[in-house]
């Protein structure tokens, strides 16, 4: 098969997603319906979800979702977990039988823990343990793909549209405080299962609608920090890069949205000089993750998620809330599909992040 | 009057429904519960009237002919993507690219619009497209303008909040626009200058905003009462030296 970047067709995509800040759980026939609306921003070549808070009776454990395409793979990575993990659970990821979906490689789920020897033999934290590995697995296991590695969340991707895939996973089964989606139409790379958004790292979650230009220059840079970019798709290096700036630098998620999508040297220069100065070194530091092109993009991760828009605005992003509820998305109708009467709706300027978190009391009590 | 609830519907069910009605000699019809259905009134030729309940989809009016289009909702992007002729008119707010490639006709919006309002418009002999704005406009409003009219009100903005973004008329080598108030310097792109609208300009802006005033039942003289600035390119053809040695 031909994969990602062995050839190039010229994408158009659909975003859509939601948190609800009380921490209330829902299950995902809402966010089916978002993404369906706009259908002809997808063509059926991908689609995908992330949902966070699914898997109360496992939170303390990485909720693995693997894909494989042949038994080898499967049992090359199983012998991989057992070596390196005590595993609490482990199933094949429900499935329904949905007409327009063919030919779907193996889906799996493990709930693991790594075990205390194999993370001290590494001398790295426990998630840096965790993401070598499925850096591991996505780079030397041939025809095996990490679909999603974090605590009580999931991702669901395939080939298909983005309703068909919910269908198909049984999205309506799992009950998540925030979702978010994607319908693809893939443009520069043909469409394969481990090819559909969203891209994922430990808890991040990225989808994505538009182009990395500077995809090559954000690339060496992830890769002096270990990083293996596998998967030839653009999107991937932004949840590495947004893994890389919070997670490991520490930075705040606004500020590593400064960092995607910088503000331009005349904006900087007209800051007051404390600013100014902040985001002087932020582009020193940083250019390098510069994200160059097109995009419109919501990350998620436990607690919270946020869009972003290119700094030139080259692809739609609609902002809404009511109540305890924000939603983001390439439309308008796709947000009122779900919700009719929003009470607001804004349209985010390039560059400026839209940042939904829980509550902290719901924070507290999903973590209790 | 013929009422068509487009909930649920295609674009492609909705649009066929609208044509064949107005085909059939039906001049006014409402749509009913509009959700993100895309081309609306596109390509169409003609006179008639359709009233819009809802949010019509991208593209709404797009190579219009003619029509008359009332939306009571926000529109999204594109609308009035390379219209000829006829008349827009937006309750709510638009996104980006409102205008793209117009080329006659005419569109109010009551609220703001996003990124990219009238990039590229143009005139041609009696066309003369025009699109008046009442709120705030994003950034490249105007980019590479070749023709038209821009008029951005800057109604009830907050105190503090910037009439249009960054990078104006960027690009622009041919038309106006007019802002009501003062835009600061670093906004405007590099081809264009800002300069006092002229007696036959406040003319017409009388004639535009008192339109726009009757569409949303405002009272124009209160509009009217704040000066504008307008901006023109300082050269028919900005890059024509560009990569010319």
């Amino acid at each position: 098969m031909l994969r990602e970047g062995d050839y190039r067709i010229p994408s158009g995509c659909a975003i859509s997603g939601f948190i609800n800040k009380d921490g209330s759980r829902i299950d995902g026939s809402s966010i089916i319906q978002s993404i369906a609306l706009m259908q002809e921003r997808s063509n059926g070549l991908g689609g995908g979800f992330a949902a966070y808070g699914i898997y109360p009776e496992y939170k303390d454990y990485y909720a693995l979702h693997l894909l494989f395409e042949d038994k080898i793979s499967r049992n090359q990575v199983e012998e991989l977990i057992k070596d390196n993990f005590y595993i609490e659970a482990e199933d094949r990821i429900p499935t329904r039988h949905v007409r327009a979906i063919s030919k779907a490689p193996l889906l799996w789920r493990y709930f693991v823990t790594p075990r205390v020897s194999k993370i001290h033999e590494s001398q790295e934290t426990e998630e840096n343990f965790m993401t070598q590995l499925v850096m591991r697995i996505n780079a030397q296991v041939n025809g095996a793909y990490v679909v999603s590695s974090g605590k009580n969340m999931g991702a669901f991707k395939g080939v298909g549209y983005p309703e068909d895939i919910g269908e198909f996973f049984r999205l309506d089964e799992y009950q998540a405080y925030s979702w978010i989606a994607h319908g693809r139409f893939p443009t520069n790379t043909p469409g394969w299962w481990g090819g559909a958004h969203p891209f994922t790292l430990l808890d991040w979650s990225v989808v994505h609608n538009g182009e990395v230009s500077s995809y090559g220059a954000n690339r060496r840079f992830l890769e002096m920090y270990d990083y293996k970019i596998t998967l030839q798709t653009d999107t991937e290096v932004i949840a590495y890069a947004v893994d890389l700036l919070v997670r490991r630098h520490k930075l705040p998620l606004e500020l590593a949205a400064r960092v995607l999508a910088a503000p331009f040297w005349q904006e900087i220069d007209r800051l007051p000089a404390r600013e100014r100065d902040l985001y002087t070194r932020l582009r020193v530091v940083y250019g390098s993750l510069l994200l160059n092109g097109p995009f419109s993009i919501i990350v998620g991760f436990s607690g919270g998620i946020m869009a972003l828009n290119d700094r030139l605005k080259l692809r739609p992003l609609v902002a809404a809330s009511k109540g305890n509820t924000l939603y983001v998305a390439s439309e308008e109708a796709a947000i009122r599909e779900i919700c009719p009467e929003v009470e607001e709706v804004w349209y985010p300027r390039g560059g400026e992040p839209v940042i939904g978190r829980l509550e902290e009391e719901a924070q507290c009590r999903l973590s209790a | 009057m013929e009422v068509v609830n487009a909930r649920g519907l295609s674009y492609q069910a909705l649009n066929e429904t609208v044509r064949s009605l107005l085909d059939n000699g039906h001049r006014e019809l409402v749509l009913k519960g509009v959700n993100g259905q895309r081309y609306i009134g596109a390509g169409v030729q003609g006179q008639g009237r359709l009233e819009i309940f809802g949010v019509p989809g991208n593209n709404l009016a797009a190579l219009m002919d003619g029509l008359e289009i009332e939306v009571f909702g926000n529109v999204q992007d594109g609308v009035g993507n390379t219209m000829n002729d006829g008349t827009v008119i937006i309750h709510g707010h638009a996104t980006d690219i409102a205008g793209y490639s117009m080329r006659g006709g005419r569109i109010f919006i009551r609220g703001n619009v996003g990124y990219r309002v009238g990039i590229h418009m143009k005139a041609f002999r009696n066309k003369n497209p025009l699109i008046v704005i009442g709120g705030k406009a994003g950034d490249f409003f105007g980019e590479y303008m070749a023709g038209g009219t821009l008029v951005l009100l800057g109604l009830d903005l907050q105190p503090g909040e910037a009439i249009v973004g960054n990078f104006v008329a960027t690009g622009m080598h041919g038309g106006e626009i007019f802002i009501r108030g003062q835009v600061d310097p670093y906004r405007l792109g590099k081809e264009v200058k800002a300069i006092k609208p002229t007696a036959a300009d406040q003319q017409r802006l009388q004639d535009i905003v008192g339109d726009f005033a009757r569409y949303f039942d405002l009272e124009a003289e209160k509009i009217l009462a704040r000066p504008f600035i307008k901006l023109i390119p300082y050269n028919k053809r900005p890059y024509g030296t560009m990569y010319a040695y």
